[in-house]
């Protein structure tokens, strides 16, 4: 039987396992117990800790530690994220990789201490100034984000580019048993920095924008096609599709089952990587779909764009429309989401497109 | 015949500064130094924005082009995964004490084992010419246009001192590129700040007069009188932190 962790322990000490050599971050609740964990933890096994006096300066130096070739991690929540855009735009420019992970908390400005997945827009288009994207993974329990953790990095520097691991509050502030992976000893690679200029980098002067904006379009449409991920279930005679990732994911599991049970024709889609986002699980939806509907915890509705966008993709002959379910905070209770489904039927809950 | 002297080897490109800028003084010094210590095959720079960008297209050397004001935090990434390299902080007085100075004075405050060396011409160069925090009492630029006040800015700030009395660094300097003795001695304090980091004693500050004959519009004659004249007395010459070691 697994250990019972907190999800943000677990997941630092996934980081530690998948070969992380420096941490540098600024507290903020739900996801500083990443880095109290690993300001214990990295030093014994030889990794550089650093309690940096912004978020800012936190990315700078993850963005220093990638230059070198070398796996550097940093955690924030809300406004902490903000801070960091600058940086991740700039690692995005560089083509460093790294890993961000982004507890997220509710609310614009401050926020709010509440769970929820309301950074969905910001996470997955990029979020500072700039042409880029990151590629983004949305666990639904700890022992996922854990398992996910290595693949974070191999996926970062296999395309050089951030991953965002979009965890929520709830998850990092849980415990739920939890296998831990084994001890990776990453490689060190050829483009990292070691005093020799032995990966010959031109000035920013010298470069052109015309040729990387091709070979920039070529990697993401590398990454679109072959590093999707998610989990689906009922989209074969499906009348209506659910699409929820992270906890609303795993909770709405419970109520297509409950559904089902109940003689209902639902399905889902859970998105395990945002960006790219699981086009292809959208292929696989019965064709004579009524509706889709997206559950999701923030108040406006932010993945039910991405939703609306590829089943118009996938389903191209009519208009199939698409439904949200918002629960602003929190995990979306099963009852929230059956009861949902029932309103869609009714017509008391209107399309969004 | 006379012998010429070499140029260090990490120099290639020639850089595109303006006439009569000290910022290429600078990179010369740094690069005969990294030399004559043996670490021209050891270097990492953490560059700047600004004018101390365009070193990036004349150092055949590892260089990471920073956001504004960040190369200290870079740099103390650099050197944490990597404390067998040389790293260097190459930054404006803009980037270093304006935008930059949280990152600058915290590298300080942990004495981050790197060193930083920062080209202070009293202004934002690259951009042309506005007020920075180094600008003169009195100085007119393109947003302090009747000349700075320092009752409504604040007054000129003199990082070295304020790290040399404040925390517990290695070592803190300022030269200038005015004539050749200043320069000897600019060298001098270059070397001493990589000698106190590879010898792992902490963070060292070299700070630099340096004329911006294009914003101060000035012949590049007048701008190193300028320094002499009127900046030297404001922004002392000299060591404000001795290594232990001497
Ligand atoms: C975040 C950000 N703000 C503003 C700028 C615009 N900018 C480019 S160079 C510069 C001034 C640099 O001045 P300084 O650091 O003193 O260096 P100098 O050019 O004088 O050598 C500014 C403000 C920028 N690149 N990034
Ligand atoms: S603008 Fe000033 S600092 Fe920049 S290159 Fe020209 S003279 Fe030098």
């Amino acid at each position: 039987m697994a250990d019972m962790i907190k999800g943000n322990n677990a997941i630092a000490e996934a980081a530690v396992r998948a070969g992380v050599k420096l941490y540098a971050g600024y507290p903020i609740t739900p996801s500083t117990e990443i880095m109290e964990y690993l300001s214990k933890r990295l030093p014994e096994v030889g990794g550089s800790f650093v309690q940096a006096e912004s978020e800012l300066a936190g990315i700078n130096m993850v963005m220093g530690a990638a230059a070198c070739g070398v796996r550097a991690l940093t955690a924030s929540s809300g406004p902490g994220i903000s801070l960091k855009q600058e940086g991740i735009s700039c690692i995005s420019d560089e083509e460093l990789a790294c890993v961000v992970i982004n507890v997220v908390r509710y609310g614009n400005g401050l926020g709010t201490l509440y769970s929820a997945q309301c950074d969905y827009h910001r996470e997955t288009r990029g979020g500072g100034n700039g042409d880029y994207r990151c590629i983004v993974l949305c666990p639904e329990s700890i022992q996922e984000a854990v398992d996910l953790m290595a693949p974070a990095y191999d996926l970062a520097e296999k395309y050089r580019i951030v991953t965002v691991m979009m965890t929520e509050g709830a998850l990092g502030q849980m415990m739920e048993p939890c296998e831990m992976p084994d001890f990776i000893e990453p490689k060190k690679h050829p483009w990292g920095f070691d005093g020799k200029y032995s990966y010959k980098k031109i000035g920013i002067f010298d470069r052109n924008s015309m040729t990387e904006a091709v070979a920039l379009n070529k990697k993401h449409e590398t990454i679109k096609a072959e590093e999707q991920r998610w989990e689906e279930d009922g989209l074969e005679d499906a009348e209506y599709v659910f699409v929820a990732f992270g906890l609303p994911g795993r909770s709405v599991k419970g109520a297509v089952k409950q559904l089902r049970a109940e003689g209902h024709k639902v399905g889902f889609i859970r998105p395990i990587t945002t960006w790219p986002f699981p086009e292809k699980a959208f292929e696989n939806i019965n064709k004579d779909v009524k509706g889709i509907i997206s559950v999701e915890a923030n108040a406006t509705g932010q993945l039910i764009d991405d939703v609306a966008l590829t089943i118009k993709k996938t389903i191209k002959d009519r208009n199939v429309p698409s439904y949200c379910l918002p629960c602003v905070y929190g995990i979306p209770t099963i009852k929230f989401t059956k009861e949902g489904l029932h309103k869609i039927i009714s017509g008391e809950i209107k399309e969004a497109y | 015949m006379a012998k010429a002297r070499k140029v260090p080897a990490i120099i290639d490109n020639p850089m595109s500064f303006c006439p009569g800028c000290g910022h290429g003084i600078v990179v010369r010094l740094i690069a005969e130094c990294l030399e004559e210590l043996g670490q021209d095959q050891n270097i990492i720079f953490a560059l700047g924005v600004g004018c101390s960008s365009l070193l990036g297209g004349g150092l055949v050397i590892d260089r990471l082009h920073c956001p504004h004001g960040r190369a200290s935090a870079v740099a103390t990434g650099m050197k944490r995964v990597q404390p067998e390299n040389t790293i260097v902080a190459y930054q404006g007085d803009g980037d270093a004490y304006s935008i930059g100075i949280a990152e600058t004075i915290n590298a300080a405050y942990r004495n981050e084992n790197f060193t930083m060396i920062s080209i202070n011409n009293t202004n934002y160069g690259m951009t042309g010419g506005q007020m920075s925090w180094t600008t003169m009492p009195g100085q007119v630029t393109t947003t302090s246009p009747l000349g700075r006040d320092c009752e409504v800015t604040g007054n000129p700030l003199k990082f070295p001192e304020l790290a040399a009395s404040q925390f517990d660094v290695a070592f803190a300097a300022r030269g200038a590129v005015t004539s050749p003795k200043n320069i000897n001695k600019l060298k001098k304090y270059i070397k001493n700040g990589l000698e106190a980091q590879i010898n792992g004693e902490g963070y060292s500050v070299i700070e630099v007069l340096s004329p911006c004959p294009t914003n101060w519009k000035m012949t590049p004659l007048n701008a190193m009188k300028r320094i002499d004249e009127e900046l030297i007395p404001y922004y002392p010459l000299g060591v404000f932190k001795e290594r232990k070691e001497n």
